[in-house]
């Protein structure tokens, strides 16, 4: 069925059965594909995006409740790669392989958002469904506090 | 026969880039994003000519603008080879690596071993790599010398410019590429490398090519790949290696909204090889449609001869084959007979998990086939492989294969075996329109080449002072070597991954495997057999310190011997592979483990290893020509479980090129290493893989990561050792040991947590 489903400020038509996760439509019909496909089960995080300002899993969310909501992708998470998250991870060198990076800065901008100085408690909290296969932990923790650490 | 050609056959050939080169009429490789179906074959192509700037080799393009494009060979999956490969190119060229262009090479011969694996992309060709750049290098001299009338030796290259050191004269690139085109290029010992001081970037921390293009979503990964008409497959495969299909039903499948086609496809014979594993593929014109038309089949399956493997029941046939005498693989004085007369013998089983790779990307390729040619995009770490792979399940040449590699989403062995690239191959030719294979994350954990599983039995003798003077050490995992149709007894090839090449200090040492026949698909796994190796060695020598009530730093130390070269005939060996390098280059030398030993247990205080509600343990390995000592924290958390709450990583790697992404690898290797070691395990019953998701194969999470990770790394000019699999195996026995420091537990099996709550 026809659904109307806005993205980064952009309004798009799809066709598709409205039980289709988020992420499918959003790679496969939208052609963004900075969302990942990690696990289909909400279970590592790479698909991690924002629905209404809130971090949801694309990968288990259906298409339809998405619509008449905000969705915003990596790909809109900023302009120009220019949110403090996005300047963190590349001065602190934070990607490895980089596929669930993603996927872990949608995780902490929405954190970000909450709790603009969030505590440790809180960062492993918010990202703890984000897996690194890569190792990259301990300097995502310090890109984190980085970018809150530029907030007023 | 042009003078690029013969420029370009004597560099490859000269540097060992491979013999291929020579058969090769071979050009640079297309400009990024040209399709090969567009340059007219596959591989390196087009003949330029001096219009086109200068191409003294496959590698370097310095163009008429002076901007350089420099090929990357190699697979990215993390550890920063576009990063740092091509500077350390346009660092002997003397180029600005803000002008450089990485252009990154398709599957061929011709650009020498492309495997990007066994750590050595680095190790490997780190002069043959500065020879490329400075054939470019020596020709622009040339080209700027003869312009102002003076000698070359007085002229030099750097910051993309051509100066002339006596009268302070400089020439840009741009302003010499024609000239350096025409002329004749330096061959063999002509091609003369800078001294190391006047390389500006080596051993500093190098910029991330691809991080603005990965925090923004713009990287390009395998499955991000789209062509037009493309369909979208998903695969039921055989739930057990060596099934096949008996008969199956499409006509659900079929109904599903958007599914297009269902193709069967052919089970493979063993040796599995890197074949793909047959069953039922539904195409559709998107991933939902097609996974929900895989849900749909109705397929009854043929398990065929492993349908019975129980990894548990398994674990009993290696037990058994440990208690028992095995092949002797190294042999030094007589083991039997000192045992017989110590005063003290120790003895312990270590018992090891198959492993799954589970790359955050699963598999996944895009195939196209048109006009005879197939192309593929995919993330792989073999591209040579690969396109020998397609080729053959197409049945066509290779020229008629060209493999387009993409950035890698995590890799650690799994993409060096490109079974999913001709399953997209096939498909593409099935479906007569571009296809793109898309594993799920239950393919990627239910039908990986699995790290083996594996079991040891080490016996010690100590003598009336607590010397250690005998040690038997029984090793039994199904080989890798079963996958090509080798034999099922572990033998030297993959003995000698910390094993066979451990220095021990002990005049009587035995080394024995038994057998293990394969009933799964086995593969290498990031640091391979080291893993098992380096767990039980250096969680033996700690029990043996307990034992005799001495510090487990100080047994580490007595067992390598004092600081030495060891020879062959010390290792009773006739031959070492040494990683595929010389023994005389890369010798194995105890001063260096005792280094970083010795810098390592400074750094982390380990004098004071056991206070504060927190303990330390520690481990050494040598592996891929690099040392490596480990030393990590652990505490139990109020909740019971364990945490390893710090580590600190000393590596002595040899020559730095990169130093930031050297430490982002050691750093990623402890926290891989401690997450594997805790949650880690692949079982199997009736054939099948139990786990399927990150539910069930549980991996290290961000709060179970440790807050600090302190990262050394020796300074050194020796020639460079592996960096990306070295940081691995002295994790799990480190951790191990502070565990049992902390506890009293000695954890004998991986993973930890079969025993211990974390």
């Amino acid at each position: 069925m026809t659904l109307e489903l806005e993205v980064n400020g952009q309004k798009h038509t799809v066709d598709a059965d409205p039980d289709m996760p988020l992420l499918w439509a959003l790679r496969d019909l939208l052609g963004l594909t900075g969302t990942k496909y990690g696990c289909g089960q909400a279970l590592c995080g790479a698909c991690t995006i924002h629905v209404d300002g809130e971090a949801v899993r694309a990968c288990v969310t259906p298409v339809r409740r998405a619509v008449g909501k905000a969705v915003t992708t990596i790909e809109g998470l900023s302009r120009d790669g220019s949110h403090p998250l996005q300047r963190a991870w590349v001065e602190l060198g934070v990607p490895q392989c980089g596929y669930c990076q993603a996927g872990q800065i949608m995780s902490a901008a929405a954190l970000l958002k909450k709790k603009p100085h969030p505590t440790d408690a809180e960062i492993d909290t918010s990202l703890a469904g984000n897996l690194c296969r890569c190792g990259t932990y301990v300097r995502i923790r310090a890109a984190v506090k980085k970018a809150a650490s530029e907030s007023p | 026969m042009s003078q690029v050609l013969l420029l370009r056959r004597s560099v490859l050939a000269g540097l060992g880039l491979g013999g291929f080169a020579l058969a090769f009429d071979a050009g640079a490789a297309p400009a990024p994003g040209t399709p090969a179906s567009k340059t007219g074959k596959a591989g390196p192509a087009t003949k330029p000519g001096p219009a086109d700037g200068l191409r003294p080799n496959l590698f370097v393009h310095v163009r008429p603008d002076g901007n350089v494009d420099i090929v990357c060979h190699r697979s990215e999956m993390g550890q920063g080879v576009r990063s740092t490969l091509p500077v350390l190119v346009a660092d002997e060229l003397g180029a600005d690596p803000a002008r450089v262009n990485v252009v990154q090479a398709d599957g061929d011969k011709a650009y020498g071993d492309q495997n990007t694996d066994g750590s050595h992309s680095i190790r490997g060709q780190f002069e043959s790599l500065r020879s490329v750049g400075a054939a470019a290098r020596i020709m622009l001299v040339r080209a700027a010398a003869t312009r102002w009338g003076v000698e070359p030796s007085s002229c030099t290259a750097r910051d993309h410019r051509v100066r002339h050191e006596p009268s302070g004269r400089t020439l840009g690139f741009a302003e010499l590429v024609a000239a350096a085109a025409k002329l004749p290029a330096p061959t063999g010992k002509s091609i003369v490398l800078r001294p190391r001081s006047e390389l500006k970037y080596l051993g500093k921390d190098l910029p991330l090519r691809d991080g603005a293009d990965i925090v923004s979503g713009r990287a390009r990964f395998g499955a991000d790949v789209t062509l037009p008409g493309m369909l979208t497959a998903v695969i039921a495969r055989p739930p057990v290696v060596g099934g096949s299909v008996q008969r199956f039903d499409a006509a659900k499948a079929l109904a599903v909204p958007g599914v297009q086609r269902v193709v069967e496809l052919p089970a493979p014979k063993p040796p599995f090889e890197f074949q793909a594993l047959g069953g039922v593929a539904v195409l559709a014109a998107h991933t939902w449609a097609a996974l929900r038309g895989r849900a749909a089949l109705d397929i009854v399956w043929s398990h065929g001869a492993n349908a019975s493997y129980d990894s548990f029941a398994y674990r009993e046939t290696l037990r058994a084959a440990v208690r028992t005498k095995g092949t002797v693989t190294r042999n030094v004085g007589d083991v039997e007979a000192a045992l017989g007369k110590a005063a003290k013998t120790i003895e312990a089983e270590y018992d090891t998990a198959h492993l799954a790779h589970a790359p955050m990307e699963p598999p996944c390729a895009v195939a196209r086939i048109e006009e005879g040619l197939c192309e593929v995009w995919a993330p792989t770490q073999n591209p040579q492989a690969a396109r020998t792979s397609v080729a053959k399940a197409l049945g066509v040449d290779e020229s008629k294969v060209a493999i387009h590699v993409t950035l890698l989403g995590g890799g650690f062995g799994r993409k060096s075996k490109p079974d999913y690239c001709v399953e997209a191959a096939l498909l593409a030719r099935a479906a007569k329109a571009p296809v793109r294979v898309q594993w799920t994350r239950e393919d990627d954990i239910q039908h990986d080449y699995y790290h083996s599983c594996g079991v040891q039995k080490l016996s010690a003798g100590l003598d009336a002072e607590g010397k250690l003077v005998a040690l038997r050490h029984r090793t039994a995992f199904p080989p890798i070597a079963t996958i090509f149709g080798g034999s099922s007894i572990p033998a030297a090839g993959e003995l000698q991954q910390g094993l066979q090449d451990l220095p021990l200090a002990v005049p009587n040492v035995r080394i024995e495997s038994g057998d293990s026949p394969a009933y799964t698909r086995i593969g290498w796994l990031r640091s391979v057999h080291n893993i098992r190796h380096a767990f039980a060695t250096q969680s033996f020598l700690c029990e043996l310190a307990h034992a005799r009530g001495i510090d487990p730093k100080a047994m580490l130390l007595e067992s390598l011997g004092p600081p030495r070269k060891v020879s062959l005939a010390e290792l009773g060996l006739g031959e070492l592979k040494n990683y595929g390098q010389s023994l005389e280059e890369h010798p194995i030398d105890t001063a260096r483990h005792h280094r970083v030993v010795e810098r390592v247990t400074e750094l982390s205080r380990w004098s004071s290893r056991a206070k504060d509600g927190r303990a330390l343990g520690l481990a050494v390995h040598r592996s891929f020509l690099a040392y490596v000592a480990v030393v990590i924290s652990v505490v139990r958390r109020p909740d019971g479980r364990l945490y390893a709450d710090e580590a600190w990583i000393v590596a002595d790697v040899g020559t730095v090129v990169n130093r930031e992404r050297v430490h982002s690898q050691l750093e990623g290797a402890v926290l891989f290493g401690i997450g594997q070691a805790f949650y880690g395990n692949v079982t199997m019953k009736e054939g099948r893989t139990v786990q399927s998701n990150f539910r069930d194969y549980r991996l290290l999470r961000l709060g179970e990561a440790p807050r600090a990770v302190h990262v050394d790394v020796i300074p050194s000019e020796g020639p460079p050792a592996g960096v990306g699999e070295p940081g691995v195996p002295p994790v799990a026995p480190a951790l191990a040991n502070a565990i049992f420091a902390l506890t009293g537990t000695r954890v004998r099996e991986l993973p930890l947590c079969n025993v211990v709550r974390a």
